[in-house]
């Protein structure tokens, strides 16, 4: 067998395997839109992606009210009005953290900056209880602003992205800042006026994943949400999976994929940010 | 010269000493919410687990029962064995499958944007309550993996409700999100030096020597960093048991994070939920340990030669 025959197997070998894990990694998601088109009987009698009687009575019954109290608009509201809150928080509170930690020289540093790597990995589960304990005591348990769910990320908690951020702020030349100094800029416009230009793939990148994760979030809203018109996406769809498992599937999959739609949505028109932010971040170990 | 930067003269010592340590002032909010929503719970929860807190009743007991209680109780011995059996599984599969589909994708692929992105959507949406929902429907009894089997004549059995094969559904929907692993590994790959490689095809190595004494030990920070990450997720695991299964068929998914929400707010025993999230922090922290300490070995920073 010559070089090149071998070279093609190779070749054929390389894009079977890339081709055949794709379909495991997406196939699933494209029968999952097509399911949603489907009728309840016609679901599960094979899998091909093909509709034989294509309807929409799945998105009906997805908008219809659900025991009376919410509706899937209404927890597609409640989402947002915390995701958001969270995502600008988070980003705007890592941003100044990082530039601490980045650019200047303090008493006790080294320690500070060994504490925040550190709690890179404290579990979540060791504080969920005293977390909910302290939410309890200053009432924001069920609080009509989701208080308990985005209220700490003020305070620069999510470690992961103030990290990202200083990895990304050390690629941006100390000459700027000092040139800046000269001229007679105070450290705070530095940040706003120099830094944040310089950084914003980086925190761009850090809102799209914290967009994502927060969207994601379920025990969060388990743990603090009680109130059902309160609900937000995660919470609705499990109660309508619970109530409605084994009868109308078509319902619970379009209400699942109408929730992931403004992700998706996200993620197709920003995949870049997300690939760069992820390479970045995590290289330098 | 002493005197020639004039505005020094007129601060007070205590203005001197904030300007010197500006930095403490944009650290400030990072410092008291790590105080609050960090430091204070920690230390609560360890406070808590050795008391029999209860949400209503408060404490009323104070000593180790909790931990004697941990290794007395079938429950929480398994749902730590049932971790252990889920980390085994899942960190593995998932850094090799990223490695090998970033190695291949490595070689001048075509559409390789096209493919990443198809690799990587999972790991952006699988967290989400709607692919846990997704997953109900692909493994139930009538469900499309069924469905399939039975074009080639296999009877599949009853993924979800079998405890024999339930906690490998949980694990394979983790290991479907290999994706963001895989676009770390890609970032790595392309930076080993094409002229290494060169040099070993000269010298008569093959694909796989080439890449198991070359690619591997260029990209062992990644590995490094990735084997971290994904142990300490993997002990985190919450939603797809919860949703999925709800910890069943009789305990077979039950992680520990999942026993930890049962005991704290089901049954409102926070002294015994926050014992059962302690042990569980502990194994982990020396998980991380070992691999921190272990790095010197096996890791290669190549700005250290």
């Amino acid at each position: 067998m010559g070089m090149k025959a071998q070279n093609r197997i190779a070749t054929f070998f390389k894009y079977f395997v890339l081709l055949l894990v794709g379909l495991v990694m997406i196939y699933p998601l494209l029968w999952m839109v097509s399911a949603t088109f489907k009728e309840n009987n016609e679901i599960f009698s094979g899998i091909s992606l093909w509709i034989n009687n294509p309807t929409l009575q799945g998105y009906k019954d997805a908008l219809n009210d659900y025991g009376g109290a919410i509706n899937i608009i209404g927890a597609m509201l409640n989402t947002y009005s915390y995701v958001i809150p969270k995502v600008i928080c988070t980003v705007i509170s890592s941003a100044i953290a990082a530039y601490g930690f980045g650019r200047f020289n303090f008493v006790g540093k080294k320690v500070l900056f060994s504490i925040m790597i550190s709690t890179l990995f404290l579990p979540q589960v060791v504080l969920n209880v005293p977390q909910f304990m302290l939410y309890n005591s200053l009432g924001w348990v069920d609080s009509p602003f989701y208080l308990a769910i985005w209220f700490h990320t003020l305070f620069a908690t999510e470690t992961y992205f103030v990290y990202q951020l200083i990895q990304f702020m050390r690629s941006i030349p100390v000459d700027l800042d000092e040139a800046a100094k000269i001229d007679g800029c105070g450290s705070f416009k530095i940040l706003y006026k120099i830094i944040c230009p310089m950084l914003m793939p980086a925190l761009v990148s850090c809102a799209l994943f914290q967009f994502m994760w927060s969207c994601n979030d379920f025990m969060g809203p388990l743990l603090y949400v009680a109130t059902p018109t309160k609900y937000p996406m995660s919470l609705f769809v499990k109660l309508s999976m619970d109530a409605d498992v084994g009868f109308s599937w078509n319902r619970v999959l379009a209400l699942s994929l109408i929730s992931i739609l403004p992700q998706l949505i996200v993620f197709f028109c920003a995949q870049d940010q997300f690939v760069e932010g992820i390479s970045a971040g995590g290289v330098k170990g | 010269m002493k005197n020639s930067v004039p505005q020094v003269q007129g601060r007070s010592p205590a203005r001197k000493w904030l300007d010197n340590n500006l930095g403490l002032l944009y650290i400030l909010p990072w410092i008291i919410g790590f105080l609050v929503f960090k430091a204070y719970p920690f230390g609560l929860s360890l406070f808590y687990s050795f008391t029999d807190m209860n949400f209503f009743y408060g404490i009323s007991e104070y000593g180790i029962m909790n931990y004697i209680e941990i290794f007395n109780t079938a429950k929480i011995t398994k749902a730590l064995a049932v971790t252990a059996q889920y980390c085994l599984i899942t960190v593995p599969l998932k850094l090799a499958f990223a490695l090998f589909i970033a190695y291949i994708l490595n070689f001048n692929i075509k559409f390789v944007n096209a493919f990443r992105t198809a690799y990587y959507v999972p790991s952006i949406l699988g967290g989400s309550v709607a692919i846990a929902v997704l997953w109900k429907a692909l493994f139930r009894d009538e469900g499309m993996v069924n469905t399939l089997l039975s074009y080639v004549g296999v009877t599949g059995p009853s993924w979800l409700s079998d405890p024999d094969y339930a906690l490998f559904i949980i694990c394979f929907l983790r290991i479907w999100q290999f994706g963001s692993a895989m676009v770390l590994f890609l970032a790595a790959l392309k930076g080993v030096p094409a002229d290494v490689y060169e040099a070993a095809t000269i010298d008569g190595a093959g694909k796989w020597k080439q890449f198991f004494s070359i690619t591997v030990p260029m990209i062992t920070p990644v590995i490094f960093y990735n084997l971290v990450t994904q142990i300490c997720q993997a002990f985190q695991e919450f939603n797809g048991p919860y949703i999925i299964t709800n910890g069943g068929p009789r305990g077979s998914t039950t992680l520990v994070s999942l026993l930890v929400y049962q005991y704290a707010f089901r049954q409102q025993e926070m002294g015994m939920a926050s014992a059962i999230a302690w042990v569980m922090f502990i194994i982990c922290a020396v998980l991380t340990i070992i691999a921190f300490t272990s790095q010197k070995k096996w890791v290669y920073y190549s700005d250290e030669r």
